[in-house]
Parts: C-alpha cells; sequence; structure tokens
C-alpha cells in the first residue's frame, strides 16, 4: 500500500519561534492517523499544513503523487472538521450540509440524496431544517463532519474535534468516528492530545513534541514499546528508571538484577528502563527482586494505585486489583517481557529533540 | 409603616426622574410646541396650525437644503461603511499591538473637536486646490463616519469564529465567496449600524459642514444657521424638529436593530 499523503522535510516557524522543524511523514490510505502530543508540539500546525491553512516555510506536501505545497484549501481534495465545528449559523442544517455541494454545482436531486445520506451517517435523521443552535454540542460536530463527509473526501482532517464535549459524550463519538471511517473507507487524520481517544481510535499514532515526531507506530507499539522516555511518560502512567544494561537480555535497576527480552544495548551501558505500573507484582518481600514499602495507597475503582518506596528514595508507582496496606514490606517481581529498555538520549541535541530523563 | 416608607422612597426617585427628563427635553418640546403654534410670537400660543410646515414644504431653499442634506448623509455612509468595513477586517487580522495603535488613530477624528477637525479640512482642501462645494462635504463626512463604522462592525468581527472562514475554503469556496457568504452574514448587524450611526452623524453635523461647504450649497443645518442670522422664522422651528424626530428615529433603530438580530437566533 503506498502513501497518500507525504510531508517531506517540512519546516515552519510563527514569529521566529520553530513549530516544526524538519518533519518527515507519510499517510497511507484508508487508515485512521493520529497526532498525539502537548499543546504546542506542532501536530495542529501539521494538520493545518496539511488542510492549505498555513504554508510550510520549507518542504513539500505531496497528496496522491502530486505536489500540493502551494495549493490553497479550496483547491485541495480533502475535508477539515474544525475544533469549534465552525457551522454557519446563518444557515440551517441542511444548507450548512449542501454549501460544498452548491460550490462544485451538483444537480439538486443529488443534493438532496447526499444530505439524507450524510445525516443518515451521523445518526441525525430529519435534522434537515433545524437550525445550528437548536442542537448540542455534539450534534454540531456530527453536522461538522456530516457538512465534510459529503464532499467525499479522501483525507478528512479532525481538529481536536471532541475537545469541546463532555465525557460520555467523547467516548460516544469516539466509537462513532471508528463506524464512519470504517464504512467511508477514507483516511482519517486525527489531532489530539488526549492519549486514551488516540489510542482507541487509531491504526497509526504520530508521537510529536516540540515539533518533533517522536515515535510512529500502532498503538500496541506505542503503549508496550515506546522508543523514548518522553512517550513513555506521555502515554499512559510509568516507571522510567535508570538502568545498566549488563548484558543482552539483563538489566540491573538500583543494584538488582532483572532479567529481560531485549538485545543489542552493549554491555555494562546506561540505559533508561519503563515498566508500566500495572506490569509490577507486589511479592513476600523473600521473592522479590528489589523490595520496598507501601507508602500511599488509593482505591481507584478499577484498580488499586499504590506507592512502593526502595530504600534508595525511588517512588513505584503499582496499579493492582490487590490492596497492600501502607507500611507492608513487600516485593517487587518484574516478568522480563514487561520490562522495555530504552536508549539514553545520547546528546544535548537529542534531548532538545524531545527526550527528556 | 415600611410600606410609606417605601412609597416616598419611590416617590422621591419618580420626581429625580421627572426632573431630568424635564431638563433634557424641555427645551425641545417648547421648539415642537411652537413650531405649531398659529402665532410668531414665542411666548404665546396662538392656536394649533401646520402653517409653518406648509410654508417649510413651499420654500424651494429648504427642499434644496434637505435633499442635499440627504444625499450627503447617504452616500457618506454607504461609502463610509465600504470603507469602514473593509479596514476593520484589516484590523481583525493584525496583531495586537499595531491593532492598538491603529485603533487609537481612528478614535482620533472622534475624540477631536469638530471645529479643529473642520478648520484643518477646510484647509486641507484648500491647500490641495479642491474648490469647496458638494464634494468636499461629502469627502469631510465620508473622513468623520468611518471611525463610527469601524467601531460599530469590530465587535461583530471579534465575536465571529475565524474557522468558520476557513471552514467555507475548506469546502471548496473562493476567499471572496466565502467571505461574502459566510462571515458577512455574521457582521451584517454591524455593518447595518454602522451605516446607520454614520448616517445619523451626517444629517446632524454642522460644524464641519459649515468650514468646508463654500459658497453656494447649504444642507439643512447650515441653512438653519445662516436664517438664525436674518431673523428666525417659525418655519424653522418645523425644520428643527422634523430633524430632530428623524435622528431620533435612526437612533431608536441603531440601537435596537442588532439586539433584535440576536435575539432572532
Amino acid at each position: 500500500m503506498s502513501s497518500l499523503i507525504d510531508l517531506i522535510n517540512v519546516s515552519k516557524s510563527f514569529d521566529g519561534t520553530l513549530v516544526l522543524d524538519d518533519l518527515n511523514l507519510s499517510v497511507k490510505e484508508n487508515t485512521f492517523v493520529t497526532l498525539l502530543g502537548p499543546s504546542g508540539c506542532g501536530k495542529t500546525t501539521t494538520l493545518r499544513i496539511i488542510g492549505g491553512f498555513e504554508r510550510a516555510d520549507a518542504g513539500k506536501v505531496i497528496f496522491d503523487g502530486q505536489d500540493i505545497s502551494n495549493l490553497p484549501p479550496n483547491k485541495r481534495q480533502l475535508n477539515t472538521v474544525f475544533q469549534k465545528y465552525a457551522l454557519f449559523t446563518h444557515m440551517n442544517i441542511a444548507e450548512n450540509i449542501a454549501f460544498g455541494l452548491k460550490i462544485k454545482n451538483k444537480p439538486k436531486s443529488y443534493i438532496q440524496d447526499k444530505i439524507k445520506y450524510a445525516l443518515k451517517l451521523v445518526n441525525l435523521d430529519g435534522y434537515e431544517n433545524r437550525s445550528v443552535d437548536s442542537l448540542s454540542g455534539g450534534q454540531q460536530q456530527r453536522i461538522a463532519i456530516a457538512r465534510a463527509i459529503v464532499n467525499e473526501p479522501r483525507v478528512l482532517l479532525l481538529d481536536e474535534p471532541l475537545g469541546a464535549l463532555d465525557l460520555k459524550l467523547r467516548q460516544d463519538m469516539q466509537y462513532e468516528l471508528i463506524r464512519l471511517k470504517n464504512e467511508l473507507g477514507i483516511t482519517f487524520i486525527y489531532v489530539t492530545h488526549d492519549q486514551e481517544e488516540a489510542l482507541t481510535m487509531s491504526d497509526t499514532i504520530v508521537v510529536m513534541n516540540q515539533g518533533y515526531i517522536q515515535q510512529t507506530g500502532t498503538p500496541e507499539q506505542i503503549y508496550n514499546e515506546p522508543e523514548n522516555a518522553f512517550v513513555a511518560d506521555f502515554i499512559g502512567e510509568s516507571n522510567i528508571l535508570h538502568g545498566t544494561m549488563l548484558r543482552d537480555e539483563l538489566v540491573e535497576i538500583f543494584g538488582a538484577k532483572f532479567p529481560c527480552v531485549d538485545k543489542g544495548f552493549g554491555t555494562n551501558s546506561p540505559v533508561d528502563v519503563v515498566i508500566r505500573p500495572e506490569d509490577i507484582d507486589l511479592v513476600s518481600p523473600e521473592e522479590g527482586s528489589l523490595t520496598g514499602v507501601c507508602t500511599h495507597l488509593i482505591f481507584k475503582g478499577v484498580h488499586y494505585e499504590m506507592e512502593v518506596t526502595t530504600p534508595d528514595g525511588f517512588e513505584w508507582l503499582v496499579h493492582s486489583t490487590d490492596m497492600c496496606p501502607v507500611g507492608r514490606k513487600v516485593g517487587i517481581h518484574v516478568d522480563p517481557f514487561d520490562i522495555q529498555i530504552m536508549n539514553k538520549p545520547a546528546s544535548e541535541d537529542e534531548e532538545a529533540v524531545g527526550v527528556n530523563e | 409603616m415600611k410600606r410609606t416608607k417605601d412609597s416616598f422612597k419611590r416617590l422621591v426617585e419618580n420626581f429625580y426622574l421627572v426632573l431630568i427628563m424635564v431638563f433634557l427635553y424641555a427645551p425641545i418640546a417648547t421648539l415642537m410646541v411652537l413650531s405649531f403654534s398659529n402665532s410668531k410670537s414665542r411666548t404665546q400660543w396662538g392656536g394649533f396650525t401646520l402653517r409653518w410646515y406648509g410654508e417649510m414644504f413651499k420654500s424651494a431653499t429648504i427642499m434644496t437644503a434637505l435633499q442635499n442634506t440627504l444625499v450627503i448623509a447617504f452616500a457618506s455612509a454607504l461609502l463610509a461603511t465600504i470603507i469602514g468595513t473593509a479596514a476593520a477586517i484589516a484590523i481583525n487580522t493584525m496583531k495586537p499591538l499595531p491593532r492598538t495603535v491603529i485603533m487609537g488613530i481612528t478614535n482620533i477624528p472622534m475624540l477631536n473637536a469638530d471645529i479643529v477637525t473642520g478648520i484643518s479640512l477646510m484647509l486641507a482642501f484648500i491647500a490641495f486646490g479642491i474648490s469647496l462645494g458638494f464634494k468636499t462635504i461629502l469627502i469631510a463626512h465620508i473622513t468623520f463616519n468611518i471611525p463610527y463604522v469601524i467601531l460599530s462592525v469590530m465587535p461583530k468581527l471579534k465575536q465571529t469564529n475565524k474557522s468558520v472562514y476557513e471552514a467555507a475554503m475548506d469546502l471548496g469556496a473562493s476567499p471572496v465567496y466565502a467571505f461574502f457568504k459566510v462571515v458577512f452574514p455574521d457582521i451584517l448587524p454591524g455593518v447595518l449600524s454602522g451605516f446607520l450611526l454614520a448616517f445619523t452623524m451626517s444629517l446632524d453635523d454642522f460644524i464641519i459642514t459649515h468650514f468646508t461647504k463654500g459658497a453656494g450649497i447649504n444642507t439643512l443645518s447650515t441653512l438653519i444657521y445662516s436664517e438664525v442670522r436674518r431673523g428666525i422664522k417659525p418655519s424653522m422651528y418645523a425644520l428643527s424638529t422634523i430633524i430632530f424626530v428623524t435622528v431620533l428615529v435612526l437612533l431608536i433603530i441603531t440601537n435596537f436593530a442588532p439586539h433584535k438580530k440576536q435575539e432572532g437566533h
């Protein structure tokens, strides 16, 4: 499967501040790609460059083999769903949806059919003559999606479309979006800072920070095999520890040896170690690789959140359905395949790329 | 006990309100009453008549002046609305600092004393060899009307969601089509109230017109002024009454039109 959109060496700065630095990104046809990162990481700028609302200072945007870097938004075969819906409030729902089709001079009956089809698709049949203001936030966002997809774009760009909705509605809309993507069979490029949203919906997640792509991969890869401490820290909760790779498949943390499954880091080399809180087993002190004292306990509903402090002072975050009362001495055990080894940032440069700690 | 105290308080409040109203409107009421009085005396009521209104409408000078006034008010308001709206759109896209500076500059003509604006416009016209007449009045009125238009369009522009324009472009609209189809309807109430405000201001102006009109042309306000110097005629009361009522109606429309639009949503 060849790529549909390619960003090649794209850079962009605003008022002297570099927002994107030499970014390369390739998006395949019919995939759900999420640009994920904290605010100010350049994800929205990347989307706006693809949409044509910003011009890159350097680099190219290739769409289906053609350079569209200098095309205005109205000449691009993609449509956008904006964060604040951006519906036309002086038009009713049908007029909103028909906006793009009327510009393309489609026949009336075609437009009518399309409006019906789009409203059905977003589960708002019969809303043709309603006014925009009579709709809730979630409904407005569905109309915004309907308005975009009637134009049959090959790519739908979504800029934090669920940001303004409440939690329950957001979760419902996540499933809606997955369904829509599967029914339409088009490419979605989705921007969000919400890691759960990204993990739920995406085929591919692109983690960004400070204008750089930190890691690209499937949700499983991003979560289970973060390539650096930033990704590990940003996606889910994690314990990030300094370790020494003694040899292949053996890492030393705080003087204790942990067998692992990673290879090729050399011998006696410093590394970052990521262990997810739910991957830590609390056992009796004799059975553990390290021992510590439980110093914190919170009931979270699905699980208990605990902190175990080891003699070196590190507080291990542990999620478990088994409770360990504060003050009890426990052993820490981690299965080899639950330990993720990452290279430490080799240089100042790499630090700037966003690999912190 | 408490009830009498309350009613006393209300009495004082109402008395105060009436007092203010009397101060504000007694002079105009006097003018209006005298415009219907069948006597040239300013102290005696000579019975009701529409004679002065009739005289007024028969007078060619008054009718020419009325025509000038309306044409200038309409043309200057229209042109100022176009220029001012375009300016407001540009100012709205500026960065905060230049925007503040430009807004300050555009506000100066409003704060400036009319007489200073009038004299400086007159001097500028003479200095650049433009003979005073209808067109100089028009230019002067456009000049002082633009800030009012900018001020009424600006808040509407700030309210509009910038992505609405981008969404229209995204759906295939050209920049011009996108502007007229989705941005303009959003700011239309501001544009209309700017137009009406400009129209009122133009209708209302005496000082600037006086300095920029040259000889041989009069608007209603300059005509009244010159007539008054020759001894005031009751037909002038009638004319003033009509100007006052017109301006009042326009102001009411200006103030209520945008609200109505918002409530409609």
